[in-house]
């Protein structure tokens, strides 16, 4: 599925594929290789086996087995200085009962859903905004800019927006001053540490979401807004009419990917608040970390990542389902 | 790039002819937001602590100096870091171009059993988040004593999951003829791959390439629970370790630490712009 909705956002790469018949489909099934010379096949599966060879056996051992390993390992209370010990399901109760990672799931909801919608919003905006009449050199000075964070660490940036969002001496401040909003605590205040991080975070990303919908807008055959002008719809009703809906499956891929790296969400916290003030800006990851790296809880840090997991899973599913309502393939 | 059509009425020629200006004062604005932090660092970084929280911040410095450059030197190994940076982000760019560059021409190229499921397997790969497999890999590590070394870092990113599939969609993208052509003229499939298609593969190759440079250049999740070590940290650790230090007044050292890390990720962005964004526009679940 993830296969046809990344194929939807960009057609494959150009050039001439001369199909020949029914005969020639891309994923051959069943007996059409009996016609092969036997030894060319041979030669083939050998070296298939050996390019595979790296990829699938690093899959395996660096994502197959650390997957099984987490969810055995929620299941085991250790400390790595003693033998592991049996914990069954000790680890969900104590973590579900624990108001920190309760706290921090919540965060990491409300982080998502903020971020999430202020930054398709934004890359949506800018995205039509960008695809109007204009000559091209400034088309792709806009272009370059709204990308140009998204190359940035996210780590060096948090650190930059520490300085930006200081109540005192913060531009952040100074600017909203200008315009007669008086100072905000954005890193000392619970909601304005909230906002501090959505914001970092989205200026940072909105420029992924941003370059889909350029793609996207790009597939969609202007014939199609020259008709709906001469029909006499004004702007904004074309957009909401006619571009919305052909962008639908673009939408549904940069809200998919935009959701699942948002629940992942750490630099900015890390960096720009410590998870605080108290637990406010604490999100699931953090947690992760302190528990494994810092408290050295193995077994909990597992339990919290299998159920981050087991969040991150619902959700996409839960989008997927939504969205056969609603995205339209062309 | 959009011309005037022909058909379109002359009033709504008229109706547009001031819409694009507002228009596009309303993305310069944008443009201008989004390069405001970036375009502040740099100019903090030049001035001098005492003007360093000059508000309104000026964007050329009173008098420019490069001492809190110096005195980023001063404070990390600024050399070590980016060494350590360098030779761990150089060495998964390649690794990833050859394994997904293998792998992706089997996927799209190649017979054998068990394809679909072990494509499948790959790209379900692309979601699980790192956090979660993140504890047993670092127990991994652990067992063979990679933690805390440079190879610890390097050698779980290989693999990589969307590189595969876009390499598979690359190769997909060629004309079968060429290889069937070479076939019939005696080339037996390594002599398919490495003379026909693999020099094909090179501007996939590139965006595999640059899209791991980018990412890898930048990381800090996984550097922070490996490297323990100071001679092991990589330039975004050893950014905010910089900041951690200092408790002074100073933020003019902290930003010219960050400007410094960003100066590779900026020159790749200059020449690389178009494999990444083509990369990113190809979705990127990578990140």
């Amino acid at each position: 599925m993830t296969n046809t909705e990344i194929r939807s956002v960009r057609p494959e790469p150009a050039g001439p594929r001369k199909t020949r018949g029914p005969r020639q489909s891309r994923e051959p099934s069943e007996s059409t290789t009996s016609t092969t010379p036997a030894s060319r096949s041979r030669g083939a599966r050998l070296l298939a086996v050996l390019f595979l060879a790296p990829t699938v056996v690093g899959i395996v051992v660096f994502t197959v087995v650390p997957i099984v390993g987490s969810i055995a390992l929620s299941l085991f209370q250790w400390d790595v200085i003693e033998d592991p010990r049996w914990a069954g399901a000790a680890n969900y109760r104590e973590i579900l009962t624990d108001s920190t990672v309760l706290v921090s799931f919540r965060n990491t909801l409300v982080f998502m859903v903020l971020a999430v919608a202020l930054q398709l919003l934004i890359a949506l905006a800018l995205a039509i905004a960008v695809n109007g009449r204009m000559p091209m050199w400034l088309r792709s000075v806009f272009r370059s800019a709204f990308f140009f964070p998204l190359v940035l660490s996210a780590a060096s940036l948090s650190v930059v927006m520490k300085y930006l969002f200081n109540q005192d001496f913060g531009p952040v401040n100074w600017l909203l001053g200008t315009v007669g909003i008086p100072s905000v605590p954005w890193l000392t205040s619970e909601n304005g540490a909230m906002a501090a991080v959505v914001l970092a975070y989205v200026w940072q990303q909105f420029g992924f979401s941003f370059l889909l919908f350029v793609g996207g807008l790009n597939t969609i055959p202007k014939e199609v807004h020259e008709a709906a002008s001469l029909d006499g719809a004004s702007g904004p009703r074309k957009h909401l009419a006619i571009t919305l809906p052909l962008l639908s499956p673009t939408l549904l891929v940069a809200s998919v990917v935009g959701i699942i790296n948002a629940l992942q969400v750490f630099e900015q916290p890390y960096v720009l608040t410590a998870g605080g003030p108290g637990d406010s800006t604490r999100t699931v990851v953090m947690v992760i970390y302190e528990t494994a790296f810092e408290q050295l809880r193995f077994g909990e840090a597992s339990a919290v990542g299998v159920l981050l997991f087991a969040l991150i899973m619902a959700v996409t599913a839960l989008q997927f389902r939504l969205s056969r309502r609603y995205v339209h393939y062309q | 790039m959009s011309t005037t059509s022909l058909t379109s009425p002359a009033a709504s020629r008229v109706r547009h002819s001031l819409a694009p200006l507002t228009r596009i004062a309303g993305l310069t604005l944008c443009a201008l937001l989004t390069l405001g932090p970036v375009i502040w660092t740099v100019s903090t970084s030049l001035r001098t602590p005492a003007e360093s929280f000059d508000l309104p911040p000026r964007i050329i410095p009173g008098d420019a100096t490069l001492d809190a450059y110096r005195g980023v030197f001063d404070q990390i190994d600024v050399w070590l870091y980016a060494l350590n940076s360098t030779l761990v982000t150089a060495l998964i760019a390649a690794g990833q171009m050859i394994t997904a560059g293998l792998a992706g021409y089997a996927f799209a190229r190649l017979e054998f059993r068990f394809k679909k499921p072990l494509f499948a397997l790959v790209l379900a790969t692309m979601m699980v988040p790192l956090q979660v497999t993140m504890v047993p890999v670092f127990l991994e590590l652990k067992e063979i004593g990679l933690t805390d070394t440079l190879l610890g870092l390097i050698v779980p990113a290989f693999p990589t999951a969307f590189g595969t599939f876009l390499m598979r969609q690359y190769f997909l993208g060629m004309p079968k003829d060429l290889g069937e052509a070479a076939m019939i003229d005696g080339a037996g499939p390594w002599r398919v791959f490495r003379s026909v298609y693999a020099p094909l593969a090179a501007p996939g190759l590139a965006i595999v390439g640059v899209l791991a440079f980018n990412y890898h250049w930048n990381e800090f999740f996984r550097p922070l629970i490996l490297e323990t070590s100071t001679e092991n940290l990589t330039l975004p650790l050893g950014l905010v370790s910089l900041q951690g230090n200092l408790g002074t007044g100073s933020i003019s050292v902290v930003l010219a630490g960050v400007v410094l890390s960003m100066l590779p990720a900026v020159a790749v962005f200059v020449v690389g712009q178009r494999p990444l964004r083509e990369g990113i526009t190809s979705a990127g679940v990578n990140r």
